[in-house]
């Protein structure tokens, strides 16, 4: 699955499509790989605030619970809800229809300290070669 | 969002298959000291390999499991009264080609390990071990059988194990063997031909909750790989795949089978995990009996329930369990989503007065109390076929 060149990604496996200072954040394809089906989600409820590394919510596969922690500060404006009920879309379409949140960004030049897709590609390429050394 | 699947280390132990699972894709994970199969993304991951289990025919790669032979020294019987000594179940009662669930136990009425027992021959038997506690059994066999006259030879590394589970799995193994699986039960095993293998032994047995066999072929990786080549060939026109650790374990969740580290360990006795039926207490002494009759005189302080979550939620390993007032009174031993329900299920450890079918618990997730009903386990039990169906060989 190809990884959009506006987005930009964190270490963590994040993903971050900023406009202006609204932002929506989910996870990446190789994210959604490596937890296998995923079957629940809990995302924050409007009005919460992301802080810059910490987690925001919870993405879960049969066989284990993943944090999703924020590329960025700011305040929720808007939760996937729908994911409740088809939380597999995280699997089919983790960069379009599976957004997890919408915030308005507290700082919008933070995201500057994040890789593009470019770099992001290099590091989980890294990643797969480590794990099949 | 934090990696589940830990990078493999060359340190970590490797069946004859692993080179091959890496061929597949497969996901590794460590399990209990192994580079094992978690799932197989091109067997459609986890739920699917979970579903072709229940609905037709999946392999495993299960090489970590340990072996043990006992059998007779100079004179017959030994073997025989060396596992009844180390082991709960009643071996007397085992005809040849049969085998039986048994557990090895501390003298506290703890566990050491769950085995199955195959009687192979009149004075000769073999224990088949968790891969995670293989060289702690292989200690406790040897010295606590010290005096008896019996041979113990660790065949662990011998073998490659596979099992080919699901109700299609009769159907598949058939096309690879001379012997006549119709004839062989549940828990039953016989010695075939496989693949042109001599001398295979082929067993009724499994993890899943599912019909299925457990097959046991020389552990060269040549041969190995071999007999799995042959396994999923035979096994195409059935719809066979690949399944990993991770649908090992929500089969067994489901069918409640107990998992060491987890419903079992050195600090659970056998009533707590409700294993009574797997205890021969009538038999001659066990190391672990007498400890076992104080234990039931005492009286359960916890027992083991299945749960089902009402509120949204997955309960998960080492979770809280709380009573309606929301106060600490047990834990989870196992929970995951339940793939053929489409239910959060678990096991936890809770007081004999919550352990009715009906109660209401709290289980703790993260920061919140989550309702959860005490049900009624098995959580999946397979339909009783009338007569096994008999397949022609191919």
């Amino acid at each position: 699955m190809a990884y959009p060149p506006q987005y930009r990604y964190t270490k963590e496996h994040e993903w971050i499509d900023v406009r202006g200072d609204i932002a929506t954040i989910g996870i990446t394809d190789y994210a959604q790989h490596e937890l296998g089906d995923v079957v629940f989600v809990e995302l924050p409820k409007v009005g919460a605030k992301t802080a810059t590394g910490k987690s925001f919510g919870t993405v879960e596969s049969v066989k284990a619970v993943s944090e999703i922690y924020a590329p960025a500060a700011g305040e929720v404006l808007e939760a996937n809800d729908a994911l409740q009920n088809t939380p597999e879309k995280i699997n089919t379409d983790p960069h379009g229809t599976a957004w997890l949140i919408k915030i308005k960004l507290a700082n919008p030049t933070e995201i500057a300290g994040l890789m593009d897709a470019a770099a992001y590609e290099a590091f989980i390429a890294e990643k797969s070669t480590e794990a099949s050394a | 969002m934090e990696s589940v699947t830990s990078p493999a280390i060359t340190a970590l132990r490797k069946t004859p298959l692993n080179a091959l699972h890496q061929r597949l894709g497969a996901k590794m994970v460590n399990f209990g000291g192994w580079d094992m199969p978690v799932e197989y993304p091109s067997s459609g991951g986890l739920i699917a390999e979970h579903k072709a289990v229940r609905g037709g025919v999946g392999v495993f790669d299960v090489s970590h499991m340990g072996d043990i032979r006992i059998h007779s020294g100079k004179v017959p019987g030994g073997a025989l009264a060396a596992v009844q000594h180390i082991s709960m179940n009643d071996a007397s009662l085992l005809a040849i080609g049969q085998a039986h669930y048994s557990a090895m136990l501390y003298p506290e009425g703890t566990f050491v390990d769950d085995v199955i027992v195959h009687r192979l021959g009149t004075d000769d038997y073999l224990l088949v071990i968790n891969a995670g506690t293989r060289e702690k059994d292989i200690h406790w066999v040897r010295s606590n059988t010290k005096h008896f006259d019996c041979i113990i030879e660790e065949l662990s590394d011998a073998y490659t194990q596979l099992a080919i589970q699901g109700p299609r799995a009769v159907d598949v193994v058939q096309k690879l063997t001379d012997a006549n699986l119709a004839g062989i039960k549940n828990y039953w095993f016989t010695h075939g031909t496989v693949c042109g293998l001599k001398n295979t032994l082929i067993a009724r047995t499994g993890y899943t909750g599912e019909d299925g066999f457990e097959i046991y072929v020389p552990s060269d990786r040549a041969t190995s790989e071999e007999i799995w080549a042959k396994v999923t060939d035979a096994g195409r026109a059935f719809g066979i795949v690949p399944c990993g650790l991770g649908a090992r374990n929500t089969l067994r969740l489901e069918a409640k089978m107990a998992l060491y580290g987890h419903e079992i360990s050195d600090k659970i006795n056998v009533w707590e995990a409700g294993l009574d039926r797997y205890c021969k207490m009538e038999k001659r002494d066990f190391i672990g009996r007498a400890a076992l009759e104080r234990a039931k005189a005492a009286g359960l302080t916890r027992t083991l329930v299945g749960l089902e979550m009402i509120d949204r939620g997955i309960a998960r390993d080492e979770y809280r369990v709380c009573n309606e007032a929301g106060e600490p009174v047990g834990v989870i031993t196992s929970g995951s989503p339940s793939p053929s329900l489409g239910k959060n299920i678990a096991l936890a450890y809770v007081p004999p007065a919550l352990s009715a079918v009906g109660t209401t618990l709290l289980v703790e997730i993260r920061a919140q109390k989550c309702k959860a009903q005490v049900v009624p386990t098995p959580f999946y039990k397979r339909a009783k076929k009338s007569a096994p169906q008999s397949a022609k060989p191919v």
